[in-house]
């Protein structure tokens, strides 16, 4: 009978690890429970909207005012690009301190990957660095709002050896004579005789597609003679061990000694204070995208990213505030 | 008392027997919906985009639109070409140290072999992948750079070397299993025969455990065929067809991973790389039947 009993439990333990292991890796088991919470969290707070409806659009004029709720607590899941995920980690962390009953999971996976969870209801906020627009259909893209949470400033950097040769500024035409592999030799530009190294993203990626919309003006990368990099952690080590090696990459990755060199396009210095002030062209609003509006605990993780309070720890970590900006266009 | 005992003896075999049923019946049924999926994913290619099989694998104009109108060019050459070339220097480089050491551990010194040899050999193949792109980023791309003078040290043959590392310990161990299968009689007719330890080995055993070695020589393969990580930081990711060794380029399984998170959803560059996945299926679904095949033959030449 024993040996029954003890047969029975092992079938059940080997039919609950099967089922365990068609829904993968334990990660996503987790965000999968997470997942659950929240949208037994979103009912809650529903609730709570539909029973004070009118409090709360008093409460969202004077919100406005950096009046941050008193105490909350919940879940919050955020999934998508990988420019934006140091400062929403930063963000998580500082937002933790101060309402310790919220639970944040901030994934990386990319833009495309981020907007679509987003639109399936799969995680709360969806980053990204590219409107919805372009990663979507329009139906899909019509439901998600978007929050313009802050500026990033993307930066052409070398080698240092091609910095002591003598390379500190770039023309935008030399620089996509250089990116469209028609110069291949940084003599021609007036740098050391060395021929020089495309270090660049994927097709698919945010950062590339900003960079070759305001650096390249819209000219396409020469993609057969580049090294492609998977994200822009290890593009910077690969500039920084090649010599001759160009590529670009976001102010926020330049916090500290990076140990590469950025060079200016048209004298203009790759800067927060210059793409505030609109001289610096290559710059793009991050996007952080809620499916429909959102909820009371998304809305003040939100509403505290972009506070000027936050605002100051933004700036260090090499992202811009989007309110300092005095150009929204480019 | 008797009748109970049999009860539960046969509620014992009839309920591990349906267990075990299922649990079969779910590998297969998960394999085929796996294949299913991604023929119905990767058909979005020539189907909905329009492509002929034929640019998809002879093309080497690789440029497909991120967007659902489509419009680009999908030729996947370029990845095909690169998994092949990395993937066929690799097995050249593991090729004879597998050997080597199989034969070494088996039949030189067994003792010594299946002691400290065959586990430092196993050890090989415990390591993460990742392990392996990072040490061959630090290590073996200055080391070319030095060595042959070039500027960029990633290449196909850094990746041909991490890769022959990563799939030496499952040539060797599989191979050294098929040559300690084969006989003491075999190994004794040939000494007394008049035959050296040499003859013996080069004439007799390795003949007798060959598909053994030629099974742990797929298997490595496809092991290698299916590496992302330790290539994608190593080989240098450009999109062009290799044309030395000190080429950089893109492989199939670098060109998935380094896309599919930024690509939209129900686009044709998503589109081509799901068809790029199914064709990995497809590959090493001929591996698992060459070794059938290869171990089938031996099992009718020893019958």
């Amino acid at each position: 009978m024993k040996k029954q009993t003890l047969a029975a439990f092992m079938t059940v333990l080997m039919v609950s690890g099967l089922i365990a292991g068609c829904g993968s890796s334990s990660s996503n088991t987790a965000t999968a429970t997470a997942a659950e919470t929240t949208s037994a969290a979103e009912t809650t707070s529903a609730a709570e909207t539909t029973a004070s409806k009118e409090t709360t659009s008093e409460a969202s004029k004077e919100s406005t005012e950096a009046a941050l709720p008193e105490d909350l607590s919940g879940t919050i899941t955020a999934a998508g690009s990988s420019a934006l995920k140091p400062l929403v980690d930063d963000a998580a962390n500082a937002f933790n301190e101060k309402y310790p009953d919220v639970a944040i999971t901030v994934d990386a996976g990319g833009s495309g990957e981020g907007l679509k969870q987003v639109a399936e209801g799969t995680v709360d906020i969806g980053n990204s660095d590219v409107a919805a627009e372009e990663k979507l259909d329009a139906e899909q893209a019509a439901d998600l709002i978007d929050h313009q949470v802050c500026v990033i400033t993307m930066a052409p950097i070398v080698n240092n050896d091609v910095k002591e040769g003598g390379v500190t500024n770039l023309t935008k035409d030399q620089l996509i004579s250089i990116f469209t592999g028609e110069t291949t030799n940084w003599k021609e530009v007036g740098g050391p005789d060395e021929n020089i190294v495309l270090v660049t993203r994927p097709t698919s990626s945010g950062t590339r597609a900003t960079f070759e919309k305001y650096a390249l003006d819209g000219n396409e990368e020469a993609s057969n003679t580049s090294m492609e990099t998977d994200d822009s952690g290890v593009l910077l080590q690969n500039v920084k061990d090649t010599k001759g090696a160009i590529g670009y990459v976001a102010l926020s990755y330049l916090i500290g000694d990076p140990g590469v060199s950025t060079v200016a396009i048209d004298g203009v210095e790759p800067t927060l204070e210059n793409t505030y002030s609109g001289e610096y062209p290559v710059w793009t609003y991050e996007h952080m995208y809620t499916k429909g509006e959102p909820n009371e605990v998304c809305d003040a993780f939100i509403k505290y990213i972009m506070s000027d309070e936050y605002g100051a720890n933004m700036e260090a970590l090499g992202y811009g505030v989007s309110s300092k900006m005095t150009v929204t266009e480019h | 008392m008797k009748t109970k005992r049999m009860q539960g003896m046969f509620c014992k075999e009839y309920g591990w027997r349906g267990l075990t049923i299922f649990f079969g019946l779910f590998v297969i049924v998960l394999t085929i919906i796996i294949g299913a999926f991604l023929v119905y994913k990767g058909s979005d290619t020539f189907l909905t985009f329009g492509h002929t099989i034929w640019e998809f694998l002879g093309s080497a104009q690789w440029d497909p639109a991120d967007s659902a109108e489509g419009g680009g060019q999908t030729g996947a050459l370029i990845f095909i070409a690169g998994s092949l070339t990395t993937c066929g220097l690799a097995l050249a480089i593991a090729t004879p140290f597998a050997l080597g050491s199989a034969v070494f551990m088996t039949e030189i010194s067994p003792e010594f072999g299946e002691k400290f040899y065959r586990p430092i050999v196993e050890i090989f193949a415990g390591i993460p992948s990742v392990v392996y792109g990072w040490v061959g980023l630090t290590v073996l791309i200055p080391a070319i750079k030095t060595i042959f003078h070039r500027q960029v040290g990633h290449s196909v043959l850094a990746a041909g070397l991490v890769l022959a590392v990563m799939i030496f310990p499952t040539i060797t161990t599989v191979s050294a299993d098929a040559i300690a299968s084969v006989s003491q009689e075999c190994r004794n007719a040939a000494y007394g025969l008049g035959s050296t330890r040499w003859q013996t080995i080069w004439r007799v055993v390795i003949p007798a455990s060959s598909s053994g070695i030629i099974t742990g020589i797929i298997l490595g393969l496809a092991r290698a065929f299916g590496e992302a990580l330790a290539v994608a930081m190593v080989i240098g990711q450009t999109t062009a067809i290799p044309t030395s060794i000190f080429s950089t380029t893109k492989t199939l399984t670098t060109e998935i991973a380094a896309q599919m998170g930024n690509a939209m959803e129900g686009g044709e560059l998503k589109s081509a790389l799901w068809t790029m996945a199914l064709l990995l299926f497809l590959i090493s679904l001929l591996f698992i039947t060459l070794i059938h095949h290869v171990s089938g033959n031996q099992d009718k030449e020893e019958k």
